[in-house]
């Protein structure tokens, strides 16, 4: 079997906020032209990762190399050449609070590009078609709700054309019907672009739906990766706790703390 | 007090210490960041009227307003003291300088800071807390450029501008006290006015003055705002501190330019 091309290569990451190690000595390998899933319990570093792997923050030791180029070693116009390559949907969406639905879309088309407005409009137009937000496109960012904040921004993520895309959950706060319209669209635009796609997020039933490969992660590590099926049929605990939900397990519910017992005993109970 | 406690007092006045000075080295790597953007503010025109008009248009109302009830008092407190001495001509000259020199620019900041810093702070503390500069550095563009430079550009043309209205207005509620109600003669009142102006000394050292302000006001707005600790909480406090750390610097500030320039 031959191996797939790498997009993304993470070779011995570590990164660590104050005195807590987020990743310790982490590699990764995320192949071109797939849709990547990065998933684990809620504060794993999962959003860190992607900012590491978009420049935004520096590893304390390791590298990151996108398309073969390593991204913390690169002068700030390469770096910013290399991100026109990438489209990043943020959690909130994080559209810009003064202008309106159209011109948040078109907002990367007009800085990037010299198209007149005449090619601008239909190539907007036909992002926000493709979200289902074309009749939104007078509304402010203060109009739409959480969801629709997070279709928009992903259209905004795609209208340059990317050849790569992170989702950081993607999934949260959306109906069913748009979480369904949600993960087709990721799928899809992932094969007729011939995107290379990293999902981070908790839905494990969405997630594994359209994953090729996934990745599971907890304390700083890598605990489980493979196919969707094989992370079905593992046997590890963790990753049965993790894909079932179970509350008990090795990974920890309770954020690292003093035993129970002892902070009661001592009657301070913080 | 016991052993323990005093030094924890200490140890938490050392670390108050140490983390003001983290906070200036920061505050000094913003400035050097920012320096080399500042130009690109004149690339994208329309960024920088925009603004232009959000500091300098929208302060209007309230420079204007403040600046004809500070004329006024000035002149009524003025004519006041100098008509015991049968001077009250002089109360337009007396008017003039104290605004040219010290009141316009001084006051002026101070409005501004209260009026325009704060906003700075919030908007980019919430642009923060929202994730668009991330969102920005994402879609290859830079915020330095994109954002602060065109708001540091807008303090620098708006405050100086802001000043000389304020003045002028002033002065036009100086005279409409003194001559309008007071009974001063107008010819006195313009005429030992423009006797005793000086253009260099008087309004272009004011006019240097409220330059200074500008560079105070917006590098401590838009680092407090860069700053923030992207929460509520944090952003309330990045505006408070905008508004006292500019109000006091400009005290400061205009200290020394005054005894560099008048004395």
């Amino acid at each position: 079997m031959t191996q797939p091309e790498l997009l993304i290569d993470i070779q011995g990451l570590s990164f660590s906020r104050g005195s807590r190690l987020i990743f310790d000595d982490l590699s990764l390998s995320i192949p071109k032209g797939k849709v990547t899933a990065i998933m684990g319990p809620s504060g794993t570093g999962k959003t860190t990762l992607l900012k590491l792997i978009a420049g935004q923050l520096k590893p304390d030791s390791g590298q990151i190399l996108v398309e073969g180029l390593n991204v913390h070693k690169l002068k700030r116009s390469k770096l910013y050449e290399l991100r026109q390559k990438m489209g990043m949907l943020f959690q909130s969406g994080a559209l810009l609070t003064d202008l309106n639905v159209f011109d948040n879309v078109a907002f990367p088309l007009r800085e990037h590009t010299k198209l007149p407005e005449s090619v601008i409009e239909p190539l907007v137009l036909m992002k926000l078609q493709a979200v289902g937000l074309m009749g939104a496109r007078d509304l402010k960012p203060s109009e739409l709700s959480g969801g629709m904040s997070r279709r928009v921004a992903l259209a905004r993520g795609i209208v340059l054309d990317p050849e790569m895309i992170f989702y950081d959950e993607p999934f949260v706060g959306q109906d069913p019907i748009t979480m369904g319209v949600l993960v087709t669209l990721i799928r899809k635009l992932n094969d007729s672009l011939g995107l290379t796609s990293v999902v981070v997020s908790h839905d494990v039933d969405e997630v594994l739906s359209i994953a090729d490969f996934v990745c599971v992660l907890s304390e700083g590590k890598i605990i489980a990766q493979g196919a969707p099926k094989e992370l079905l049929e593992s046997n590890s605990d963790y990753v049965n706790q993790f894909v079932k939900g179970l509350p008990d397990g090795p990974v920890p519910f309770h954020y690292s703390n003093e035993s129970y017992q002892h902070a009661l005993q001592k009657g301070k109970g913080k | 007090m016991n052993r323990q406690s005093i030094m924890n007092w200490v140890a938490g006045i050392g670390s108050r210490v140490l983390s003001m000075f983290a906070s200036l080295g920061r505050m000094a790597l913003f400035v050097l960041s920012l320096v080399p953007a500042i130009p690109y503010s004149f690339y994208r025109v329309e960024l920088l009227v925009k603004q232009v008009y959000v500091a300098g248009v929208l302060s209007l109302p309230i420079i204007l307003t403040a600046g004809l009830f500070v004329g006024m008092v000035l002149t009524l407190q003025g004519y006041n003291v100098l008509v015991d001495y049968n001077s009250e001509e002089a109360v337009g000259t007396m008017t003039a300088l104290s605004l040219l020199r010290e009141l316009g620019p001084v006051v002026t900041a101070l409005l501004f800071a209260g009026r325009a810093g704060s906003a700075l702070t919030a908007e980019i503390g919430l642009m923060r807390s929202t994730e668009q500069i991330s969102a920005l550095e994402m879609m290859a563009v830079d915020p330095l450029k994109f954002i602060f430079a065109p708001r540091f550009t807008a303090a620098f043309i708006t405050l100086p501008m802001l000043t000389l209205l304020f003045i002028a207005m002033a002065i036009l509620g100086g005279y409409l006290v003194a001559v309008g109600w007071l009974g001063v003669d107008e010819g006195s009142f313009w005429s030992q006015m423009q006797a005793s102006v000086d253009w260099r000394e008087d309004v272009i050292n004011g006019v240097i003055k409220s330059i200074a302000f500008a560079a105070l006001i917006a590098i401590i707005a838009l680092y407090q705002g860069f700053d923030a600790i992207p929460t509520s909480e944090g952003v309330s406090n990045a505006t408070t501190r905008t508004v006292v750390h500019s109000s006091l610097g400009v005290l400061g500030l205009d200290f020394i330019l005054t005894t560099m320039m008048f004395s």
